[in-house]
Protein backbone atom coordinates (compact mmCIF):
# COMPACT_ATOMS: atom_id res chain seq x y z
CA UNK A 1 0.00 0.00 0.00
CA UNK A 2 1.42 3.49 -1.14
CA UNK A 3 1.92 6.34 1.56
CA UNK A 4 -0.30 9.21 1.18
CA UNK A 5 0.83 12.79 1.34
CA UNK A 6 -1.28 15.71 1.51
CA UNK A 7 -0.78 19.76 1.08
CA UNK A 8 -3.25 22.32 1.94
CA UNK A 9 -2.79 23.97 -2.23
CA UNK A 10 -4.53 20.69 -3.35
CA UNK A 11 -8.00 20.33 -5.15
CA UNK A 12 -9.02 17.22 -4.58
CA UNK A 13 -11.23 15.72 -6.85
CA UNK A 14 -9.75 12.54 -8.23
CA UNK A 15 -8.06 11.84 -5.09
CA UNK A 16 -11.34 13.15 -2.74
CA UNK A 17 -12.19 9.64 -1.22
CA UNK A 18 -8.48 8.03 -1.29
CA UNK A 19 -7.86 7.15 2.42
CA UNK A 20 -12.16 6.79 2.66
CA UNK A 21 -12.42 3.45 2.91
CA UNK A 22 -14.32 3.64 -0.75
CA UNK A 23 -13.14 0.17 -1.89
CA UNK A 24 -16.00 -0.78 0.07
CA UNK A 25 -19.06 -0.08 -2.23
CA UNK A 26 -21.54 0.78 0.72
CA UNK A 27 -18.78 3.39 1.77
CA UNK A 28 -18.54 4.36 -1.94
CA UNK A 29 -22.28 4.92 -1.47
CA UNK A 30 -22.10 6.76 1.31
CA UNK A 31 -19.62 8.92 -1.12
CA UNK A 32 -21.65 10.22 -3.85
CA UNK A 33 -21.00 7.38 -5.59
CA UNK A 34 -23.14 5.66 -8.63
CA UNK A 35 -24.82 9.00 -8.41
CA UNK A 36 -23.09 10.21 -11.62
CA UNK A 37 -23.99 6.88 -13.58
CA UNK A 38 -27.08 7.52 -12.54
CA UNK A 39 -27.77 11.19 -13.38
CA UNK A 40 -25.87 9.97 -17.21
CA UNK A 41 -28.79 7.66 -17.19
CA UNK A 42 -31.45 10.39 -17.63
CA UNK A 43 -29.35 12.22 -20.52
CA UNK A 44 -29.44 12.13 -24.34
CA UNK A 45 -25.75 10.53 -25.18
CA UNK A 46 -25.05 14.16 -26.79
CA UNK A 47 -25.29 15.88 -24.25
CA UNK A 48 -23.01 13.71 -21.43
CA UNK A 49 -20.49 14.16 -24.30
CA UNK A 50 -21.10 18.24 -24.77
CA UNK A 51 -20.60 17.92 -20.89
CA UNK A 52 -17.27 16.51 -21.02
CA UNK A 53 -16.00 18.81 -24.03
CA UNK A 54 -17.31 21.68 -21.78
CA UNK A 55 -15.35 20.90 -18.71
CA UNK A 56 -12.15 21.06 -20.50
CA UNK A 57 -11.14 17.76 -19.90
CA UNK A 58 -7.85 16.25 -21.66
CA UNK A 59 -6.34 13.01 -22.06
CA UNK A 60 -4.50 12.16 -18.80
CA UNK A 61 -2.44 9.46 -20.10
CA UNK A 62 0.02 12.03 -21.74
CA UNK A 63 -1.46 12.91 -25.04
CA UNK A 64 -3.88 15.91 -23.89
CA UNK A 65 -6.31 15.71 -25.90
CA UNK A 66 -10.21 16.68 -25.23
CA UNK A 67 -11.56 13.46 -23.89
CA UNK A 68 -15.66 15.04 -25.08
CA UNK A 69 -13.81 15.30 -28.99
CA UNK A 70 -12.66 12.23 -28.44
CA UNK A 71 -16.19 10.46 -27.56
CA UNK A 72 -17.78 12.42 -30.34
CA UNK A 73 -15.47 10.61 -32.88
CA UNK A 74 -17.04 7.59 -32.12
CA UNK A 75 -19.91 6.92 -35.04
CA UNK A 76 -23.56 6.49 -33.77
CA UNK A 77 -24.69 3.53 -35.69
CA UNK A 78 -22.14 0.30 -35.81
CA UNK A 79 -22.95 -3.00 -37.12
CA UNK A 80 -20.17 -4.27 -34.59
CA UNK A 81 -20.78 -3.46 -30.71
CA UNK A 82 -18.73 -0.73 -29.51
CA UNK A 83 -16.54 -0.59 -26.08
CA UNK A 84 -14.75 1.84 -23.92
CA UNK A 85 -11.56 0.89 -23.01
CA UNK A 86 -10.11 2.25 -19.48
CA UNK A 87 -5.87 2.38 -19.94
CA UNK A 88 -4.49 1.49 -16.74
CA UNK A 89 -1.30 0.29 -17.85
CA UNK A 90 0.51 2.61 -16.53
CA UNK A 91 4.21 2.23 -17.41
CA UNK A 92 5.69 5.58 -18.15
CA UNK A 93 8.75 5.93 -16.04
CA UNK A 94 7.83 8.88 -12.82
CA UNK A 95 4.20 7.99 -12.96
CA UNK A 96 1.91 6.15 -10.43
CA UNK A 97 -1.19 7.78 -10.22
CA UNK A 98 -3.18 5.46 -11.81
CA UNK A 99 -2.02 2.94 -8.84
CA UNK A 100 -3.56 5.16 -6.10
CA UNK A 101 -7.26 5.58 -8.05
CA UNK A 102 -7.38 1.76 -8.23
CA UNK A 103 -6.46 1.36 -4.81
CA UNK A 104 -8.36 3.86 -3.16
CA UNK A 105 -11.63 4.38 -5.99
CA UNK A 106 -11.72 1.65 -7.97
CA UNK A 107 -15.75 2.09 -8.30
CA UNK A 108 -15.13 5.59 -9.68
CA UNK A 109 -13.31 4.17 -12.40
CA UNK A 110 -16.42 2.11 -13.02
CA UNK A 111 -18.76 4.93 -13.37
CA UNK A 112 -16.54 6.66 -15.64
CA UNK A 113 -16.49 3.62 -17.47
CA UNK A 114 -20.25 3.59 -17.79
CA UNK A 115 -20.62 7.13 -18.67
CA UNK A 116 -18.49 6.46 -21.29
CA UNK A 117 -20.38 4.13 -22.52
CA UNK A 118 -23.95 5.72 -22.17
CA UNK A 119 -22.38 8.21 -24.29
CA UNK A 120 -21.10 6.37 -26.84
CA UNK A 121 -23.66 3.93 -26.98
CA UNK A 122 -21.38 0.91 -25.84
CA UNK A 123 -23.16 -1.71 -24.05
CA UNK A 124 -19.57 -3.27 -22.37
CA UNK A 125 -16.17 -1.88 -21.09
CA UNK A 126 -13.16 -3.47 -20.03
CA UNK A 127 -10.67 -1.70 -17.50
CA UNK A 128 -7.06 -2.77 -18.36
CA UNK A 129 -4.54 -3.27 -15.35
CA UNK A 130 -0.80 -4.00 -15.81
CA UNK A 131 0.50 -7.18 -14.71
CA UNK A 132 2.53 -5.89 -11.99
CA UNK A 133 -0.27 -4.45 -10.36
CA UNK A 134 -1.51 -7.54 -8.82
CA UNK A 135 -3.20 -6.63 -5.22
CA UNK A 136 -4.73 -3.74 -7.61
CA UNK A 137 -6.75 -6.20 -9.87
CA UNK A 138 -7.45 -8.16 -7.09
CA UNK A 139 -9.63 -4.76 -5.47
CA UNK A 140 -10.56 -4.33 -9.48
CA UNK A 141 -12.15 -7.47 -9.61
CA UNK A 142 -14.25 -7.31 -6.50
CA UNK A 143 -15.08 -4.06 -6.99
CA UNK A 144 -17.04 -5.53 -10.23
CA UNK A 145 -18.34 -8.31 -8.91
CA UNK A 146 -19.87 -5.83 -5.97
CA UNK A 147 -21.29 -3.91 -8.59
CA UNK A 148 -22.82 -6.54 -10.18
CA UNK A 149 -24.20 -7.79 -6.88
CA UNK A 150 -25.99 -4.54 -6.24
CA UNK A 151 -27.06 -4.45 -9.95
CA UNK A 152 -25.77 -1.57 -11.03
CA UNK A 153 -23.58 -3.57 -14.03
CA UNK A 154 -25.14 -6.52 -15.92
CA UNK A 155 -28.65 -6.58 -17.10
CA UNK A 156 -31.01 -3.75 -16.68
CA UNK A 157 -28.98 -1.31 -14.92
CA UNK A 158 -30.31 1.09 -11.98
CA UNK A 159 -34.23 -0.25 -13.32
CA UNK A 160 -33.00 1.72 -16.17
CA UNK A 161 -33.93 -1.27 -19.11
CA UNK A 162 -30.15 -1.02 -20.38
CA UNK A 163 -27.42 -3.37 -20.19
CA UNK A 164 -23.90 -2.90 -19.53
CA UNK A 165 -20.94 -5.49 -18.59
CA UNK A 166 -17.66 -4.51 -16.94
CA UNK A 167 -14.70 -6.60 -17.48
CA UNK A 168 -11.24 -6.77 -15.71
CA UNK A 169 -8.35 -7.67 -17.88
CA UNK A 170 -4.77 -8.15 -17.29
CA UNK A 171 -1.20 -7.24 -18.50
CA UNK A 172 1.67 -9.38 -18.02
CA UNK A 173 4.68 -6.57 -18.12
CA UNK A 174 4.93 -4.44 -21.41
CA UNK A 175 5.51 -0.69 -21.59
CA UNK A 176 4.63 -0.37 -25.21
CA UNK A 177 0.96 -1.98 -24.30
CA UNK A 178 0.02 1.62 -22.67
CA UNK A 179 -0.02 2.69 -26.63
CA UNK A 180 -3.97 2.49 -27.15
CA UNK A 181 -3.69 0.49 -30.54
CA UNK A 182 -1.11 -1.77 -28.74
CA UNK A 183 -3.18 -2.42 -25.59
CA UNK A 184 -6.22 -3.45 -28.31
CA UNK A 185 -3.37 -6.17 -29.53
CA UNK A 186 -2.67 -6.72 -26.05
CA UNK A 187 -6.49 -7.50 -24.65
CA UNK A 188 -6.77 -9.21 -27.95
CA UNK A 189 -4.19 -11.86 -26.58
CA UNK A 190 -1.54 -10.98 -28.87
CA UNK A 191 1.57 -9.25 -28.51
CA UNK A 192 1.48 -5.73 -28.24
CA UNK A 193 2.60 -4.10 -31.82
CA UNK A 194 0.93 -0.91 -32.75
CA UNK A 195 -1.77 -0.83 -35.32
CA UNK A 196 -1.59 1.48 -37.84
CA UNK A 197 -3.81 3.90 -38.31
CA UNK A 198 -6.14 5.53 -39.56
CA UNK A 199 -8.79 4.25 -38.97
CA UNK A 200 -8.43 5.35 -35.67
CA UNK A 201 -10.11 2.85 -32.58
CA UNK A 202 -13.08 4.93 -31.99
CA UNK A 203 -14.08 3.88 -36.24
CA UNK A 204 -12.17 0.83 -35.96
CA UNK A 205 -10.90 -0.78 -32.71
CA UNK A 206 -11.21 -3.69 -30.17
CA UNK A 207 -12.35 -6.95 -32.53
CA UNK A 208 -13.42 -4.14 -35.20
CA UNK A 209 -16.17 -2.26 -32.92
CA UNK A 210 -16.07 1.25 -32.93
CA UNK A 211 -13.99 1.73 -29.31
CA UNK A 212 -13.38 4.49 -26.89
CA UNK A 213 -9.89 4.30 -25.07
CA UNK A 214 -9.63 6.73 -21.98
CA UNK A 215 -6.73 6.66 -19.17
CA UNK A 216 -8.05 5.58 -15.55
CA UNK A 217 -7.46 8.98 -14.48
CA UNK A 218 -9.48 10.68 -16.75
CA UNK A 219 -12.04 8.28 -16.65
CA UNK A 220 -12.33 8.72 -12.69
CA UNK A 221 -12.58 12.33 -13.12
CA UNK A 222 -15.84 11.76 -15.86
CA UNK A 223 -17.99 11.43 -12.42
CA UNK A 224 -16.85 14.44 -10.54
CA UNK A 225 -17.71 16.08 -13.83
CA UNK A 226 -21.20 14.53 -14.02
CA UNK A 227 -22.24 15.71 -10.30
CA UNK A 228 -20.04 18.84 -10.00
CA UNK A 229 -20.75 20.11 -13.32
CA UNK A 230 -18.58 21.34 -16.42
CA UNK A 231 -18.52 24.75 -15.71
CA UNK A 232 -17.29 24.17 -12.17
CA UNK A 233 -14.59 21.38 -13.03
CA UNK A 234 -13.27 23.90 -16.08
CA UNK A 235 -12.93 26.63 -13.40
CA UNK A 236 -10.50 24.90 -11.33
CA UNK A 237 -8.13 24.39 -14.11
CA UNK A 238 -7.29 27.28 -16.90
CA UNK A 239 -8.60 28.19 -19.99
CA UNK A 240 -8.68 24.90 -22.12
CA UNK A 241 -7.12 22.69 -19.24
CA UNK A 242 -10.13 22.16 -17.50
CA UNK A 243 -9.80 20.32 -13.57
CA UNK A 244 -7.16 19.00 -11.52
CA UNK A 245 -4.42 16.73 -12.11
CA UNK A 246 -2.72 14.19 -10.30
CA UNK A 247 1.17 14.86 -10.24
CA UNK A 248 3.69 12.34 -9.13
CA UNK A 249 6.13 14.17 -7.60
CA UNK A 250 9.31 11.60 -7.34
CA UNK A 251 13.29 12.15 -7.79
CA UNK A 252 15.27 14.86 -5.65
CA UNK A 253 12.42 16.43 -3.50
CA UNK A 254 12.44 16.62 0.65
CA UNK A 255 8.37 15.44 0.29
CA UNK A 256 7.90 12.89 -2.83
CA UNK A 257 4.26 12.06 -3.60
CA UNK A 258 1.40 12.30 -5.55
CA UNK A 259 -0.63 15.27 -5.29
CA UNK A 260 -3.77 16.85 -6.82
CA UNK A 261 -3.33 20.49 -7.89
CA UNK A 262 -5.50 22.29 -10.24
CA UNK A 263 -4.23 22.52 -13.59
CA UNK A 264 -1.89 25.56 -14.43
CA UNK A 265 -0.32 25.08 -10.96
CA UNK A 266 3.41 26.91 -11.09
CA UNK A 267 6.36 24.16 -11.50
CA UNK A 268 8.59 26.28 -9.15
CA UNK A 269 5.95 25.79 -6.49
CA UNK A 270 5.28 22.39 -6.95
CA UNK A 271 9.17 22.00 -6.40
CA UNK A 272 9.99 23.91 -3.62
CA UNK A 273 6.68 24.70 -1.98
CA UNK A 274 4.85 21.44 -2.33
CA UNK A 275 7.64 19.30 -2.34
CA UNK A 276 9.78 21.03 -0.26
CA UNK A 277 12.95 21.75 -2.12
CA UNK A 278 15.84 19.95 -2.69
CA UNK A 279 16.84 18.24 0.27
CA UNK A 280 20.79 17.66 1.63
CA UNK A 281 21.67 21.43 0.43
CA UNK A 282 21.88 20.32 -3.04
CA UNK A 283 20.09 22.70 -5.96
CA UNK A 284 17.98 21.32 -8.99
CA UNK A 285 20.12 20.66 -12.33
CA UNK A 286 16.80 19.40 -14.08
CA UNK A 287 13.23 18.60 -14.34
CA UNK A 288 11.37 15.55 -16.33
CA UNK A 289 7.77 17.40 -16.03
CA UNK A 290 5.99 14.46 -17.58
CA UNK A 291 7.02 11.13 -17.37
CA UNK A 292 10.54 10.11 -19.07
CA UNK A 293 9.39 10.60 -22.68
CA UNK A 294 8.67 14.86 -22.22
CA UNK A 295 11.84 16.97 -22.70
CA UNK A 296 13.46 17.83 -19.42
CA UNK A 297 13.68 21.72 -18.39
CA UNK A 298 16.76 23.27 -16.77
CA UNK A 299 16.88 25.20 -13.72
CA UNK A 300 16.34 28.35 -14.98
CA UNK A 301 13.04 26.56 -16.88
CA UNK A 302 10.72 25.97 -14.23
CA UNK A 303 8.64 29.05 -14.00
CA UNK A 304 5.76 27.63 -15.77
CA UNK A 305 2.27 26.68 -15.43
CA UNK A 306 1.54 23.23 -15.36
CA UNK A 307 -0.59 22.73 -18.29
CA UNK A 308 -0.94 21.39 -21.21
CA UNK A 309 -0.21 24.51 -22.81
CA UNK A 310 2.19 26.11 -21.18
CA UNK A 311 4.18 22.98 -21.21
CA UNK A 312 4.33 23.10 -24.70
CA UNK A 313 5.21 26.39 -25.14
CA UNK A 314 7.92 26.14 -22.81
CA UNK A 315 9.55 23.17 -25.47
CA UNK A 316 8.12 20.15 -23.09
CA UNK A 317 4.97 18.09 -22.61
CA UNK A 318 2.58 17.89 -19.44
CA UNK A 319 2.34 14.04 -20.44
CA UNK A 320 1.52 11.70 -17.38
CA UNK A 321 1.99 13.80 -15.02
CA UNK A 322 5.27 12.13 -13.42
CA UNK A 323 7.29 15.23 -12.23
CA UNK A 324 11.09 13.33 -11.50
CA UNK A 325 13.29 16.22 -9.65
CA UNK A 326 17.22 15.52 -10.84
CA UNK A 327 19.65 17.41 -8.19
CA UNK A 328 23.09 18.35 -8.94
CA UNK A 329 24.69 15.35 -7.46
CA UNK A 330 23.30 12.90 -10.51
CA UNK A 331 25.12 12.89 -14.17
CA UNK A 332 22.53 13.88 -16.96
CA UNK A 333 24.80 11.47 -19.16
CA UNK A 334 24.04 8.42 -16.58
CA UNK A 335 20.14 9.77 -16.39
CA UNK A 336 20.04 9.88 -20.23
CA UNK A 337 21.90 6.28 -20.45
CA UNK A 338 18.92 5.11 -18.36
CA UNK A 339 16.47 6.71 -20.04
CA UNK A 340 17.32 4.57 -23.09
CA UNK A 341 18.17 1.75 -21.93
CA UNK A 342 14.33 1.99 -21.29
CA UNK A 343 13.16 2.86 -24.20
CA UNK A 344 15.66 -0.13 -26.05
CA UNK A 345 14.48 -2.76 -23.28
CA UNK A 346 10.71 -1.74 -24.65
CA UNK A 347 10.77 -1.22 -28.10
CA UNK A 348 8.59 -3.89 -29.74
CA UNK A 349 10.73 -4.00 -32.77
CA UNK A 350 8.03 -3.71 -35.21
CA UNK A 351 9.62 -0.46 -36.83
CA UNK A 352 13.20 0.06 -37.73
CA UNK A 353 13.96 3.57 -36.81
CA UNK A 354 12.49 2.90 -33.10
CA UNK A 355 13.82 -0.83 -32.66
CA UNK A 356 17.70 0.28 -34.43
CA UNK A 357 17.38 3.56 -33.22
CA UNK A 358 16.82 3.24 -29.02
CA UNK A 359 19.49 0.18 -29.33
CA UNK A 360 21.98 2.81 -31.27
CA UNK A 361 21.38 5.41 -28.74
CA UNK A 362 21.45 2.88 -25.87
CA UNK A 363 24.78 1.75 -27.15
CA UNK A 364 26.73 4.75 -27.34
CA UNK A 365 25.65 5.91 -24.04
CA UNK A 366 26.83 2.89 -22.26
CA UNK A 367 30.28 3.37 -23.97
CA UNK A 368 30.10 7.51 -23.49
CA UNK A 369 29.39 7.23 -20.16
CA UNK A 370 31.93 4.23 -19.49
CA UNK A 371 34.46 6.99 -21.05
CA UNK A 372 34.95 5.93 -24.51
CA UNK A 373 33.15 8.75 -25.94
CA UNK A 374 34.48 11.02 -28.68
CA UNK A 375 33.39 14.30 -29.85
CA UNK A 376 31.47 13.09 -32.84
CA UNK A 377 28.96 11.12 -30.52
CA UNK A 378 27.56 14.13 -29.36
CA UNK A 379 26.08 15.59 -32.92
CA UNK A 380 25.31 11.79 -33.57
CA UNK A 381 23.06 10.89 -30.55
CA UNK A 382 21.26 14.41 -31.80
CA UNK A 383 20.85 13.71 -35.37
CA UNK A 384 19.89 9.80 -34.83
CA UNK A 385 16.88 11.41 -32.49
CA UNK A 386 16.10 13.95 -34.67
CA UNK A 387 15.58 11.05 -37.61
CA UNK A 388 13.39 8.73 -35.32
CA UNK A 389 10.45 11.51 -34.72
CA UNK A 390 7.91 11.19 -36.65
CA UNK A 391 9.58 8.65 -38.10
CA UNK A 392 7.86 5.55 -36.17
CA UNK A 393 4.58 3.73 -36.44
CA UNK A 394 3.71 4.72 -33.10
CA UNK A 395 4.78 7.57 -30.51
CA UNK A 396 7.48 5.08 -28.88
CA UNK A 397 10.07 6.26 -31.04
CA UNK A 398 9.17 9.98 -30.06
CA UNK A 399 9.80 8.62 -26.47
CA UNK A 400 12.62 8.29 -26.87
CA UNK A 401 13.85 10.90 -28.92
CA UNK A 402 12.54 13.66 -27.32
CA UNK A 403 14.19 13.56 -24.09
CA UNK A 404 17.06 12.48 -25.80
CA UNK A 405 17.28 15.77 -27.96
CA UNK A 406 16.63 17.84 -24.86
CA UNK A 407 19.87 16.26 -23.15
CA UNK A 408 21.80 16.72 -25.58
CA UNK A 409 21.19 20.33 -26.18
CA UNK A 410 20.74 21.29 -22.90
CA UNK A 411 23.60 19.49 -21.18
CA UNK A 412 26.17 19.33 -23.74
CA UNK A 413 29.20 20.52 -21.33
CA UNK A 414 28.08 17.73 -19.19
CA UNK A 415 28.21 15.71 -22.14
CA UNK A 416 31.89 16.99 -22.94
CA UNK A 417 33.20 16.23 -19.61
CA UNK A 418 32.83 13.01 -20.25
CA UNK A 419 35.29 12.71 -22.95
CA UNK A 420 38.74 11.74 -23.89
CA UNK A 421 38.92 9.16 -21.37
CA UNK A 422 37.80 10.75 -18.58
CA UNK A 423 36.02 8.46 -16.24
CA UNK A 424 32.48 9.76 -15.27
CA UNK A 425 32.98 12.89 -12.58
CA UNK A 426 29.29 11.96 -10.87
CA UNK A 427 30.39 8.48 -10.44
CA UNK A 428 31.31 7.31 -6.80
CA UNK A 429 34.33 5.85 -6.25
CA UNK A 430 34.30 2.46 -6.71
CA UNK A 431 31.14 2.12 -8.29
CA UNK A 432 30.28 -1.51 -9.37
CA UNK A 433 29.81 -2.59 -13.08
CA UNK A 434 27.57 -3.32 -15.02
CA UNK A 435 25.80 -6.71 -14.20
CA UNK A 436 26.10 -9.42 -16.02
CA UNK A 437 23.27 -10.63 -17.92
CA UNK A 438 22.57 -14.31 -17.73
CA UNK A 439 20.87 -16.51 -20.20
CA UNK A 440 17.44 -16.43 -19.39
CA UNK B 1 -2.14 -31.01 -16.54
CA UNK B 2 -4.15 -30.20 -13.17
CA UNK B 3 -4.59 -26.59 -12.48
CA UNK B 4 -5.96 -25.36 -8.91
CA UNK B 5 -9.71 -24.63 -8.35
CA UNK B 6 -9.18 -20.91 -7.63
CA UNK B 7 -7.49 -20.99 -11.43
CA UNK B 8 -10.03 -23.06 -13.34
CA UNK B 9 -13.46 -21.20 -11.65
CA UNK B 10 -10.96 -17.75 -12.97
CA UNK B 11 -10.55 -19.01 -16.89
CA UNK B 12 -14.31 -20.28 -16.80
CA UNK B 13 -15.35 -17.18 -15.81
CA UNK B 14 -13.40 -15.10 -17.80
CA UNK B 15 -13.58 -16.62 -21.54
CA UNK B 16 -17.21 -15.85 -22.20
CA UNK B 17 -15.80 -12.33 -21.26
CA UNK B 18 -14.42 -11.80 -24.97
CA UNK B 19 -15.78 -12.23 -28.50
CA UNK B 20 -12.71 -14.40 -29.39
CA UNK B 21 -11.18 -17.38 -26.82
CA UNK B 22 -7.41 -16.09 -27.34
CA UNK B 23 -8.12 -12.86 -25.53
CA UNK B 24 -7.93 -14.56 -22.39
CA UNK B 25 -4.53 -15.66 -23.19
CA UNK B 26 -2.14 -12.88 -21.61
CA UNK B 27 -3.80 -12.74 -18.03
CA UNK B 28 -4.09 -16.61 -18.50
CA UNK B 29 -0.93 -16.99 -18.62
CA UNK B 30 0.38 -15.09 -15.70
CA UNK B 31 -1.90 -16.47 -13.57
CA UNK B 32 -1.10 -20.04 -14.95
CA UNK B 33 2.75 -19.21 -14.39
CA UNK B 34 2.04 -18.13 -10.88
CA UNK B 35 1.00 -21.61 -9.78
CA UNK B 36 3.24 -23.53 -12.00
CA UNK B 37 6.29 -21.18 -11.60
CA UNK B 38 7.58 -20.94 -15.07
CA UNK B 39 5.68 -21.57 -18.29
CA UNK B 40 6.31 -25.05 -18.93
CA UNK B 41 5.95 -26.73 -22.18
CA UNK B 42 3.12 -28.76 -20.50
CA UNK B 43 1.80 -25.46 -19.76
CA UNK B 44 2.01 -24.08 -23.04
CA UNK B 45 0.50 -27.06 -24.85
CA UNK B 46 -2.47 -27.17 -22.33
CA UNK B 47 -3.10 -23.46 -22.49
CA UNK B 48 -2.71 -23.71 -26.68
CA UNK B 49 -5.32 -26.43 -26.67
CA UNK B 50 -7.89 -24.77 -24.39
CA UNK B 51 -7.76 -21.62 -26.71
CA UNK B 52 -7.69 -22.88 -30.20
CA UNK B 53 -4.37 -21.90 -30.69
CA UNK B 54 -0.85 -23.42 -32.20
CA UNK B 55 2.09 -23.76 -29.47
CA UNK B 56 4.00 -21.58 -31.13
CA UNK B 57 1.52 -18.91 -31.57
CA UNK B 58 1.30 -19.29 -27.91
CA UNK B 59 5.18 -19.02 -27.23
CA UNK B 60 4.61 -15.79 -29.58
CA UNK B 61 2.66 -14.08 -27.08
CA UNK B 62 5.29 -15.22 -24.13
CA UNK B 63 8.04 -13.75 -25.92
CA UNK B 64 6.89 -10.44 -25.54
CA UNK B 65 5.86 -10.03 -22.26
CA UNK B 66 8.39 -9.12 -19.53
CA UNK B 67 6.70 -11.12 -16.72
CA UNK B 68 5.97 -13.87 -18.40
CA UNK B 69 9.09 -16.88 -18.61
CA UNK B 70 9.27 -20.22 -19.94
CA UNK B 71 12.65 -21.20 -17.31
CA UNK B 72 12.14 -21.81 -13.58
CA UNK B 73 13.13 -19.41 -11.15
CA UNK B 74 13.40 -18.69 -7.78
CA UNK B 75 10.35 -18.73 -4.70
CA UNK B 76 11.01 -14.97 -4.53
CA UNK B 77 11.45 -13.00 -7.44
CA UNK B 78 13.20 -10.16 -6.56
CA UNK B 79 12.85 -7.29 -8.88
CA UNK B 80 14.73 -4.03 -8.15
CA UNK B 81 13.47 -0.93 -10.22
CA UNK B 82 16.42 1.20 -11.43
CA UNK B 83 14.41 3.10 -12.99
CA UNK B 84 14.97 7.19 -13.44
CA UNK B 85 13.03 8.00 -10.33
CA UNK B 86 14.94 5.00 -8.68
CA UNK B 87 17.75 6.24 -10.18
CA UNK B 88 18.65 9.23 -8.52
CA UNK B 89 17.05 7.47 -5.06
CA UNK B 90 19.67 5.00 -5.36
CA UNK B 91 18.19 2.11 -6.90
CA UNK B 92 21.42 0.84 -8.62
CA UNK B 93 22.88 0.23 -5.01
CA UNK B 94 20.32 -1.57 -3.87
CA UNK B 95 20.27 -3.63 -6.87
CA UNK B 96 23.88 -4.09 -6.36
CA UNK B 97 23.71 -4.59 -2.72
CA UNK B 98 20.76 -7.15 -3.34
CA UNK B 99 23.46 -8.77 -5.84
CA UNK B 100 25.96 -9.17 -3.46
CA UNK B 101 23.61 -10.64 -0.26
CA UNK B 102 22.23 -13.27 -3.04
CA UNK B 103 25.39 -13.88 -5.00
CA UNK B 104 23.34 -13.27 -8.02
CA UNK B 105 23.56 -11.37 -10.82
CA UNK B 106 20.50 -10.03 -13.27
CA UNK B 107 18.14 -13.04 -13.39
CA UNK B 108 20.32 -15.07 -11.76
CA UNK B 109 19.11 -17.74 -9.16
CA UNK B 110 20.11 -18.58 -6.10
CA UNK B 111 21.49 -22.26 -5.37
CA UNK B 112 18.96 -22.70 -2.90
CA UNK B 113 16.12 -21.91 -5.61
CA UNK B 114 14.71 -19.44 -3.13
CA UNK B 115 15.52 -16.10 -5.18
CA UNK B 116 15.56 -14.77 -8.44
CA UNK B 117 17.36 -10.78 -8.65
CA UNK B 118 15.89 -9.10 -11.46
CA UNK B 119 16.78 -5.87 -12.78
CA UNK B 120 13.12 -4.35 -13.74
CA UNK B 121 11.75 -0.96 -15.80
CA UNK B 122 9.83 1.12 -13.46
CA UNK B 123 7.09 -0.73 -11.49
CA UNK B 124 4.86 2.02 -10.52
CA UNK B 125 6.38 3.19 -7.41
CA UNK B 126 8.27 5.98 -8.76
CA UNK B 127 7.33 8.72 -5.30
CA UNK B 128 7.84 5.99 -3.19
CA UNK B 129 11.52 5.20 -4.46
CA UNK B 130 13.75 3.35 -4.76
CA UNK B 131 11.28 0.20 -4.33
CA UNK B 132 11.21 -3.06 -5.68
CA UNK B 133 8.94 -5.93 -5.61
CA UNK B 134 9.14 -9.54 -4.41
CA UNK B 135 6.76 -11.16 -6.48
CA UNK B 136 3.83 -9.12 -6.51
CA UNK B 137 4.67 -7.90 -2.99
CA UNK B 138 5.80 -3.79 -3.05
CA UNK B 139 8.57 -2.73 -0.88
CA UNK B 140 9.10 0.86 -1.07
CA UNK B 141 11.02 3.90 0.10
CA UNK B 142 14.18 1.32 1.03
CA UNK B 143 17.41 1.21 2.18
CA UNK B 144 20.54 -1.59 2.14
CA UNK B 145 19.29 -2.21 6.26
CA UNK B 146 15.09 -2.39 4.80
CA UNK B 147 15.62 -4.59 2.12
CA UNK B 148 18.34 -7.04 4.33
CA UNK B 149 15.14 -7.43 6.98
CA UNK B 150 12.95 -8.08 3.28
CA UNK B 151 14.83 -10.60 2.31
CA UNK B 152 15.59 -12.34 5.88
CA UNK B 153 11.77 -12.39 6.35
CA UNK B 154 10.83 -13.86 3.03
CA UNK B 155 13.46 -16.88 3.74
CA UNK B 156 11.99 -17.07 7.09
CA UNK B 157 8.89 -17.57 5.36
CA UNK B 158 10.12 -20.65 2.52
CA UNK B 159 11.20 -21.99 5.93
CA UNK B 160 8.23 -22.18 7.87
Amino acid sequence: MADLVSHPDEVKVVSRRFGQGATNIDRYLELDGYKAVRKALGMEPDAIINEVKNSGLRGRGGAGFSTGMKWSFVPKQSAKPKYVLCNGDESEPGTCKDRLIFEHDPHAVIEGVMIGGLAVGARSGYIYIRGEYRYLSNIMQKAIRDAYAKGFLGKNIFGSGRDFDIYWHGGAGAYEVGEESALMESLEGKRGIPRIRPPFPAVVGLWGGPTVINNAETLASVPHIMLGGAEWYAKIGTPKNGGTRLFCLSGNVARPGVYELPMGYSLKKMIYEVGGGIPSGRRLKAVVPGGSSTPCLTDDEIDINMDFDSVAKAGSMLGSGGVVVIDDAQCIVKFALRTMKFYQHESCGWCIPCREGTDWLKKTLVRFHAGGGVQKDIDNMRYLSENMLGRTFCPLGDAAAMPMIAFVKKFRKEFEDHLEGRPCPYEKEGAVEELPVLAH
Amino acid sequence: MKFSDEFEARFAEMVPHYPTKRSALVPTLLYAQDEVGFLSNEVIAELAGRLDLTELEVRNVISYYSMLTTKPRGKFNVQVCTNISCLVRGGEEILHHCAKKLGVGHKGTTADGLFTLEEVECIGACSWAPAAQVNYDFHENLTAEKIDKVLDEYRKKAAQ
